[in-house]
């Protein structure tokens, strides 16, 4: 379990994060959600440790993120995977290089126990046989794979996604959804995922925090969002005019309740 | 895995580098012989001079500082480049989450390579300009073949070797720490890349220009 503790981040005069406090639960899909400018990629690299919060506490399980020492930072980011945005594969390296990177970096395995590892992380993610392939060979969607590959390939115990389905098709978007998902609960992984897309909201979205302006502005799970009446979450979920035609039929054809 | 790194940087620096530094050296090396003949044409100083000349400006002076300003250009602009757009495109915060010491990982490596080949291009910039020298004195009849060699073998301070070569290990370590500090840091887009490489060679040459004056000033006094 990681959880954030009245969390505020500030640059000069700007605040981003205003007190914010979530449980992000074991063996879940914990969303982040919100509009562009609501704190959402703040809070996934303060969770991260990529920044550093103006006030607050990070806990993951039973230690304070926040003031840990550096050889227990060490230990604790060998739990740690971290899929970004734009995959951040690395592109002197083939596939293999890039997944057996962390392995290279921190553990004595012989080159052929590594190897297997690798092999079975890119069975994992659906992707055999592209080991000796450069990133910029393959298509976005497959370097996302391969991504997830490389941040589950020193099994994790909290994995972090930022925007995962950003520059992806919707079916493809769906295909790594799907993946992170069974990845979180075959492993019982506590996994964050910072996203905008309506489609991995109600797809995975075990448990949904919204932010507005800074602040947590709802939490629920995938099934609460349509019976919700929380007006920011609405105003998130159905923005398109589209949508909310949509949920207006939707709502007269059952008339009042 | 830092090994590697180390000799891959080695060969990208080195090899990468020889033509240019070579290219600029034996111009050097002509220029500084034919402008010396021109300046003693007529006086009583005797022709095997300009070998004598052309051999010590090259070692202490010209050999380090050229050979320091143009990889500042090409090298320092290079690591500039490749880091910062590491740190634009999360490569660096991708390693910073897995745990690596990305100063160490990413800078070390660049830092001892540069420090060890660079010296050594100092060395093939010298001989290429000595070489230069030769080729734009001897055949056109500005003085013989034996009196440039006399000229070489004249006067000689082994000093000035040592000299070069700490000339050349305080320049390099100048340019690659100032190109991967500007490339580390970068912050904002492709416009800010640009600056930061930029920065990186103004802010080097600027430096390896006072390090010359500093190092000429505790060295020869």
């Amino acid at each position: 379990m990681i959880t954030a503790k009245n969390i505020f981040k500030s640059f000069d005069d700007l605040d981003v994060l205003k007190g914010i406090s979530i449980h992000f639960e074991p063996g879940k899909n914990n969303l982040i959600i919100g509009k562009s400018g609501a704190g959402k990629t703040v809070l996934l690299k303060i969770l991260v440790g990529l920044m550093k919060p103006t006030s607050g506490e990070i806990w993951y399980d039973k230690l304070n993120f926040t003031q840990l020492h550096h050889q227990e930072l060490q230990n604790l980011r060998l739990e740690v995977g971290m899929l970004f945005q734009g995959s951040a594969l690395f592109d002197s390296m083939t596939i293999e290089e890039n997944i057996r990177f962390p392995m290279d970096m921190f553990t004595s395995k012989t080159k052929k126990q590594k190897v297997n590892r690798v092999n079975y992380c890119l069975e994992r993610v659906n992707l055999s046989g592209i080991n000796n392939k450069y990133p910029s060979e393959i298509s976005g969607g497959m370097q996302k794979r391969v991504g997830i590959a490389r941040s589950i390939v020193l099994e994790p115990k909290y994995l972090f996604c930022d925007e995962p389905n950003s520059g992806l098709d919707p079916k493809t978007s769906i295909v790594i959804d799907e993946l992170i998902s069974d990845i979180t609960h075959e492993n019982n992984i506590t996994t964050i995922i910072n996203t905008h897309d309506m489609n991995s909201v109600l797809e995975i979205g075990d448990n949904i925090n919204l932010l507005y302006e800074g602040k947590l502005a709802w939490q629920g799970s995938k099934d609460d969002v349509l019976e919700s009446d929380n007006d920011k979450l609405l105003d998130f979920i159905f923005a398109s005019p589209f949508l909310k035609r949509l949920r207006g039929k939707a709502l007269e054809s059952n008339g009042p309740s | 895995m830092y090994w590697k790194e180390i000799i891959r940087q080695m060969y990208d620096i080195g090899v990468g580098s020889v033509t240019i530094v070579a290219l600029i050296a034996i111009f050097i090396g002509a220029v500084s012989a034919v402008q010396f003949s021109y300046q003693i044409g007529g006086s009583f100083i005797p022709n095997y001079y300009i070998g004598y000349i052309v051999r010590d400006m090259t070692i202490i002076e010209l050999a380090p500082t050229f050979t320091g300003l143009v990889l500042a250009g090409k090298v320092g602009s290079n690591m500039a480049s490749e880091i910062g757009g590491m740190r634009q495109k999360e490569h660096i915060d991708a390693m910073e989450v897995m745990g690596v010491n990305t100063a160490s990982y990413l800078i070390m490596p660049k830092l001892i390579a540069a420090v060890f080949i660079i010296p050594v291009l100092v060395c093939i910039g010298a001989f290429v300009s000595i070489i230069g020298g030769y080729i734009a004195s001897v055949p056109f009849g500005d003085l013989s073949h034996v009196d440039y060699i006399k000229g070489l073998r004249s006067f000689f301070e082994p000093f000035n070797v040592t000299m070069m070569l700490i000339k050349a290990v305080v320049f390099s370590f100048i340019l690659t720490s100032v190109s991967c500090y500007q490339g580390f840091y970068v912050e904002g887009g492709s416009i800010e890349l640009g600056k930061a490489s930029t920065n990186a060679v103004v802010v080097s040459d600027v430096l390896i220009l006072l390090a010359d004056y500093i190092i000429a000033l505790i060295l020869t006094t």
